[in-house]
């Protein structure tokens, strides 16, 4: 029975794929995978496009980033590109990790595209050896949004939680907790977010300059994590098992804020009935550690080409990620910070956010975005995430911080060993 | 041929028996071929990968050829996925085939009303995808997850469990998907086999005064041997191979807890930095143990 099921499946893909060939056909495939986020903006991108050259078809395939990964992988090892689409989305975190093992599928856009108006630190991370492979798409940049109706609840105002350190939203995050009896922030148990966020904040990375693994030595974890750890211990934070149950706290209204990349705002816009609760500031700051900001990155991503017949086409029609228009369209919708310099110009990013109380919020985060500090990801980035969220759990389970660090920086060496 | 003239009688190229033969060979040379380039051709490929290191697509030969295998030893990761692999192993397997046998056995019987009813309802769960399956439980074993509240409004427990947060509440959930997966699919295999068990052995039995239990162990189960047998191998298979309650049911986590070998084998391949040779080593370590381990099944079960 399975095999017969599997058979079937096989033949499905094998005439699907058949018709999907990367042929020079006119037609544009396009892989990315957030609905309220990269596929509303692709889909602007394609009706702006398709005015003005009516004959190109644009489709758009919602395909999790991680399955992109892995159907690039299979793809290229298999030297079959043509099930491959003509432009696909990678996270900014695993763009050298794509480059590096399959260059095959990303064409070089030196030359081919305008990228003298895109901040140096977002384009670093889709370049190698000074040729550019990516389009910048949107930054990652962290906010602190909260509901205020909670924040009132316990007495407190969104200035309470401005330009504060997270000893004082420790404070706020217990005294809320007793007086609400909600959490001030949710995450997904298995992953370290909330941790390299609060990282990168100080300028800080898993990995040293020179590409080597840097976990037991790095104080400022050391300091993250203990701070996180007192938030999980304390119900401050609660842990849940998926992202779906993350944007489900979230949805049903369970916690009282969330500290994300501000493409999270998506799914917070997305709850209507949540209009005028919402207010937005900047994260807390690590205390006693050296260049700790206010300011961070998480998520954040970059469009690739596949080289191919219709690769001309592919770019000519990302032209329009130069485009102050396309962006200042796409902002009220989806809250994509653009990368693109020019595309602060455009009104909608001046303008109040009537979800957010008439709050500039989208100009508030391009004003943070200046002041994220970068962060060192290389191939190895999510070896060494995985590791860390082992850390981070055993901690939690009562684990001693340095000895839990100290088996997560072996096990990225051992990879890294081979 | 015979007009060929005075020779010694050659026997012609093509007898009779060599015909069917070859007609035999006809008939099984596509399939025959088929397999061996998608299945046997793979694996010695998959084995030539297994001493390879390096980029996907830039793989070359290690130094030394076996530098994979000796890796494997020191990986903890790696140690972890084997052991937790067999706790599932040696906890599910007994535990879900002696519920089939039972289950066939009540099934079994002759004076049981609503006979098919049962059956499909038993075997329903196998029936559903692994993917979907292991979703659903995760959704009912999450925090605030229907099992929860459940046993919360029963008064069971007093405080919500986190099951998947928790290195053995997470195992056990695993454990708990797998049996109600698997157990109608296993029991199907005893209840065609006792259709193969003449009735009129139990009438026997009974007259001669067995109970119900002596029943069980003293004709059914000696009769089912070569049948156990190889559920028991299939099981063992399966389980070795698990991948999709691990990913889709706990992600491998709480730290690792619940990772098993083909989904760390997955991670190497696809979501850590690939490096497929590695992964390659690992997945013909699998291999021999699943030989191995259906070669000890095959002497102690099998006393012909």
């Amino acid at each position: 029975m399975k095999k017969l099921v599997s058979l079937l499946l096989a033949l499905i893909m094998v005439l699907s794929c058949s018709f999907a060939l990367a042929e020079a056909d006119g037609k544009l495939t396009i892989w990315t995978w957030d609905p309220t986020f990269n596929i509303a903006a692709m889909k602007t991108a394609a009706e702006m496009y398709n005015a003005e050259h009516p004959e190109v078809e644009i489709v758009i395939e919602e395909i999790q980033s991680t399955d992109i990964e892995q159907k690039i992988s299979t793809a290229v090892t298999g030297g079959d590109m043509s099930v491959l689409p003509d432009i696909y989305l990678n996270q900014d975190n695993s763009f050298q990790r794509s480059l590096y093992n399959f260059p095959e599928a990303m064409l070089d856009l030196t030359g081919k595209f305008d990228f003298a108006n895109f901040g140096a630190g977002k384009l670093a991370y889709s370049m190698l050896d000074g040729k550019n492979y990516g389009v910048p798409f949107d930054a990652g940049t962290v906010v602190g949004a909260y509901r205020t109706d909670y924040l009132a609840e316990a007495g407190y105002t969104i200035e309470d939680l401005t330009d504060i350190t997270w000893t004082r939203f420790l404070e706020i995050g217990r005294d809320v907790k007793a007086k609400t009896g909600r959490p001030m922030l949710t995450g997904e148990a298995g992953a370290v977010d909330t941790v390299l966020i609060m990282l990168q904040s100080c300028g800080a990375s898993m990995f040293n300059e020179d590409g080597s693994v840097n976990l037991v030595n790095n104080e400022p974890l050391k300091a993250v994590l203990d701070i996180y750890n007192t938030m999980v211990i304390e119900g401050i934070f609660v842990e849940v098992n998926s992202w779906d149950e993350f944007i489900g706290t979230l949805t049903n209204e369970s916690c009282v804020g969330t500290i994300q990349g501000c493409w999270i705002l998506g799914t917070i816009l997305s709850q209507p009935n949540q209009a005028g609760k919402w207010a937005m500031t900047n994260i807390p700051a690590l205390e006693g550690v050296e260049n700790a900001t206010h300011y961070s990155n998480n998520g954040g991503s970059s469009w690739a080409i596949v080289p191919g017949t219709d690769e001309e086409l592919a770019i000519d029609f990302m032209q329009l990620y130069t485009n102050v228009e396309f962006y200042n369209t796409i902002l009220p919708t989806t809250s994509a910070i653009a990368t693109y310099a020019p595309a602060k110009e455009g009104s909608n990013y001046a303008a109040g956010n009537e979800f957010f109380n008439g709050e500039p919020i989208f100009a508030t985060i391009v004003e943070y975005t200046a002041q994220v500090p970068s962060n060192i990801t290389g191939t190895y980035y999510y070896d060494a995430r995985d590791a860390l969220a082992t850390a981070k759990t055993n901690i939690i389970n009562g684990g001693d911080i340095t000895s839990e660090l100290q088996t997560a920086e072996d096990t990225v060496n051992f990879t890294m060993g081979f | 041929m015979n007009n060929t003239a005075p020779a010694p009688r050659k026997r012609p190229f093509l007898t009779v028996a060599r015909k069917q033969n070859l007609a035999g060979w006809f008939f099984l040379a596509p399939a025959a071929l088929l397999i061996f380039y998608f299945s046997f051709y793979p694996m010695f490929r998959a084995f030539l990968n297994s001493l390879m290191t390096g980029r996907p697509t830039a793989l070359a030969y290690s130094d030394p050829l076996i530098r994979n295998y000796q890796f494997m030893v020191k990986d903890k990761v790696f140690i972890q996925s084997v052991t937790n692999t067999l706790t599932y192993l040696i906890i599910q397997v007994p535990i879900m085939l002696i519920l089939a046998v039972i289950f066939a056995t009540l099934l079994n019987n002759r004076d049981l009303k609503f006979r098919g009813l049962f059956r499909t309802c038993i075997f329903l769960p196998c029936a559903t995808g692994l993917v979907a399956y292991s979703m659903i439980f995760r959704t009912l074993f999450t925090y605030d997850g229907m099992i929860n509240a459940v046993l919360l409004k029963l008064g069971f427990i007093k405080e919500a469990i986190n099951w998947l947060n928790d290195p053995t509440t997470a195992k056990a959930v695993i454990i708990i998907g797998l049996i109600w997966r698997w157990t109608g699919y296993n029991m199907i295999f005893y209840l065609s086999a006792m259709q193969g068990i003449d009735y009129s052995i139990y009438e026997a039995a009974r007259i001669d005064g067995a109970n119900q239990a002596q029943q069980l162990l003293k004709i059914t189960i000696p009769l089912l041997k070569p049948i156990i047998l190889v559920t028991a191998i299939m099981s063992t298979n399966g389980t070795l191979q698990l991948f999709d309650e691990s990913v889709n049911l706990t992600n491998g986590g709480p730290a690792n807890a619940t990772i098993t070998m083909s989904h760390y084998i997955y991670n190497t391949m696809f979501r850590k930095n690939p490096n497929f040779g590695y992964a390659a080593a690992m997945s013909f370590v699998i291999l021999i143990m699943v030989a191995v381990l259906a070669a000890i099944q095959m002497k102690v079960g099998d006393k012909r």
